[in-house]
């Protein structure tokens, strides 16, 4: 993911904490969020069998996920779908461009794909000569302020109406200001409208493929992934290499699942099922559809046994929704593509355990992830798992990074503990020091000082309760 | 070794290490989903008004009449739809001389785009069902019905056959043949275009249509 920012986690979540308006904003957001996937699951015990059901679909499909991958290949390609393959972002990006340049697209329309914001895909096409406009509301509003999403099903969720209302006013040619939400949609219609109908070029994520039947499936409510996808003669879909499912009935109970936990609906509005291009006798949709299978480090996740876990997740945001750490500072300070809890298991084992080495702890680890995620994920496990791989090399760890945040003073710290810990002199004289001079260590002295900034510092007892038991003539102690 | 090669290969080094065995998945839930004739209009009706989709009933006979009154009604300038299916010849016999322009999409999107994307009020299509469980129409555009006639025009009139409403996706997926030769594109639309991403706010008809009815037969 994109690594040529200065990564301090600390810094960003320290900063969002104080936004008093990034707070309201998501809390609101995240509140109403929870209520409407609570009503649409009112009966516990359909949901613990469809949650089985997805988990089991999940789990079966990444154990045959070579096989599934080979297998969608040769259906998409028998339908007349080109299917390209990139082990890093940077291929993807190239094998777009190339397709692209090709047919010399000047602009490109994009439905929502969050692994075209893996590949940084606008800047680079940008950079490249080719306009490549975002068509999703929520990416529209973002992409207007040069943002990255903060929410990976509503990117925009981060700002108020008022914030909105201003980006449009300034960034729209003739634009007025409005608050009116109803307004602000017709803007946005009005703008994009236009651009899906001169766009030489459409391109979009996947939410499941098919192997058997080689079809991309798309859900939205909008309509802009249709305009992406139907209007322009040329289609690129890309898709990270888990998405694969194998029979078109296994898309049921997933596409239940991934709608109902995302934004409390039975069903979106869109459910767009691509077998092929235009074909004979039509008289429009795309010429061409490719599809651009990336791996960018999910091939390494597939090698252990428990984090491959990692990859049964169908991007429904459930667990980032139900956060208590991503409600209160929000998606952009993660500083990374996938924010939450499935994205401080996804982050660092794709950009390396060292390098984000914080985000596993950026958790609670209250669990109210595992407890949503539709497809069962034991997120928690996961977080504390990658804690440890961060500081240690554990053997045959295919983890990328491994053992990279150890640090001295860490270790040292954790020897004198167990040293003492293993001794029943250095024990007690320990706490005998700590009940007896706890209360001259002043608040703000270094260590105690991140504790007792916003809290107070604790009381200790005058006695350990070691002492008072054997005042009490325990035996035993 | 290809990219493609590299990663296959990748993927299967993993494989000696599989203990697990693959979970078999247990579609009871789905499958015991199943309700009477009476029972799936109203779970279709209630789950698709909730998302702001019209219903206007018709007989199988006069529906066609229900389609131009409703245009005449909403005084919409012309209604785009596919000449060639036996539904699209019924409606351009019912169709009057006299008034709104009944438009048929029987040529290449490239030749009139613009007039499509500027001019045309409201298109017509038919559907090869519903979803009872959730509310939804299926349909499966190609050379009759083009894909764009659901999608560009701001209003969409669908026509549905009330024994045509399936219990569920998964249901439909089979008695249709999805799950085994789906058409190049199969669609499930359950009402108008719409989106959430200014402040949770729902907004309609932000890219695809404005409004869906459903005429009801």
């Amino acid at each position: 993911m994109s690594a040529e920012m200065e990564i301090d986690f600390l810094a960003s979540s320290t900063r969002a904490l104080a936004d008093p308006q990034l707070r309201r904003n998501f809390r609101r957001a995240m509140d109403g969020l929870m209520a409407k996937r609570a009503a649409m699951f009112p009966d516990p015990a359909e949901w613990t069998r469809l949650r089985a059901l997805g988990a089991a679909i999940r789990a079966k499909n990444l154990l045959k996920l070579p096989e599934l991958l080979e297998r969608l290949e040769k259906n998409l390609t028998k339908n007349g779908i080109t299917v390209h393959w990139a082990s890093t972002t940077a291929q993807a990006s190239q094998k777009v461009l190339e397709l692209l340049e090709a047919r010399g697209a000047k602009a490109v329309v994009k439905g929502k794909s969050m692994v075209s914001e893996e590949m940084g895909l606008n800047h680079f096409l940008e950079a490249h000569g080719i306009e490549s406009l975002e068509s999703d509301l929520g990416e529209y509003i973002i992409q207007l302020d040069g943002e990255m999403p903060s929410h990976i099903i509503m990117p925009a969720i981060h700002k108020n109406k008022d914030q909105i209302a201003r980006t449009f006013s300034q960034k729209i040619k003739d634009a007025k200001y409005t608050e009116e939400v109803d307004e602000l949609t017709a803007m946005a219609r009005a703008v994009l409208r236009q651009k899906f109908l001169d766009a030489d070029a459409g391109l979009s994520g996947v939410n499941f493929a098919v192997a058997d039947t080689g079809t991309l499936c798309l859900v939205e409510n909008e309509g802009n992934g249709r305009m992406s996808t139907h209007v322009p003669p040329l289609h690129i879909a890309l898709m990270g290499l888990e998405k694969v499912v194998e029979r078109m009935e296994e898309v049921a109970p997933l596409y239940s699942l991934l709608t109902r936990s995302a934004t409390g609906q039975a069903i979106s509005t869109y459910f767009n099922l691509i077998s092929g291009p235009r074909g004979g006798g039509e008289q429009d949709g795309p010429r061409e559809v490719h599809l651009v299978i990336l791996d960018n480090g999910r091939s390494r996740i597939y090698q252990d046994e428990e984090l491959r876990a990692t990859l049964a997740c169908i991007r429904c945001g459930a667990c980032m929704n139900h956060c208590p750490v991503y409600t209160r500072i929000g998606g952009h300070a993660y500083e990374a593509v996938y924010p939450g809890p499935i994205g401080s298991i996804l982050t660092p084992q794709v950009a390396g355990v060292g390098l984000r080495h914080e985000l596993p702890h950026a958790s609670s680890l209250c669990g109210a992830c595992a407890e949503v995620c539709p497809v069962a994920i034991p997120i928690t496990h996961l977080l504390i798992r990658l804690r440890r791989e961060a500081s240690h090399r554990l053997s045959g760890s295919t983890v990328l990074g491994a053992g990279e945040a150890r640090s001295k003073l860490e270790d040292l710290v954790w020897s004198v503990w167990g040293w003492v810990l293993g001794h029943p002199a250095a024990y007690r004289f320990s706490s005998w020091c700590a009940t007896r001079f706890w209360r001259l260590l002043p608040a703000n002295a270094p260590v105690l000082k991140a504790w007792t900034l916003s809290r107070n510092k604790p009381r200790a007892a005058g006695r350990s309760l070691q002492e008072r038991a054997r005042g009490r003539g325990l035996p035993h102690v | 070794m290809s990219e493609r090669d590299a990663i296959l290969a990748g993927l299967r080094a993993a494989r000696p290490l599989m203990q697990a065995l693959a979970p078999v998945p247990d579609f009871t839930v789905v499958e015991e989903k199943r309700w009477d004739p009476r029972e799936r209009l109203e779970r279709l009706r209630r789950g698709m008004t909730a998302v702001k989709t019209e219903f206007l009933e018709a007989g199988p006979e006069d529906w066609p009449q229900v389609v131009v009154d409703f245009v005449l009604r909403e005084r919409l300038p012309n209604l785009l739809f596919g000449p060639h299916t036996t539904e699209g010849r019924a409606l351009a016999a019912a169709w009057p001389a006299q008034g709104p322009r009944l438009e048929p999409y029987d040529r290449p999107v490239e030749t009139f785009k613009r007039e499509l994307f500027e001019g045309m009020a409201a298109g017509f299509t038919t559907t090869l069902g519903g979803i009872a469980e959730t509310g939804g129409l299926l349909l499966a555009p190609g050379p009759m019905e083009p894909r764009l006639l659901s999608l560009v025009p701001p209003v969409h009139l669908a026509l549905l056959r009330a024994e045509r409403i399936f219990d569920t996706l998964f249901q439909a997926f089979q008695e249709l043949g999805w799950n085994r030769e789906p058409p190049a594109n199969a669609l499930v639309i359950s009402g108008p275009s719409k989106t959430a991403d200014i402040e949770q706010t729902l907004a309609y008809g932000v890219h695809g249509p404005k409004r869906l009815v459903v005429i009801l037969v």
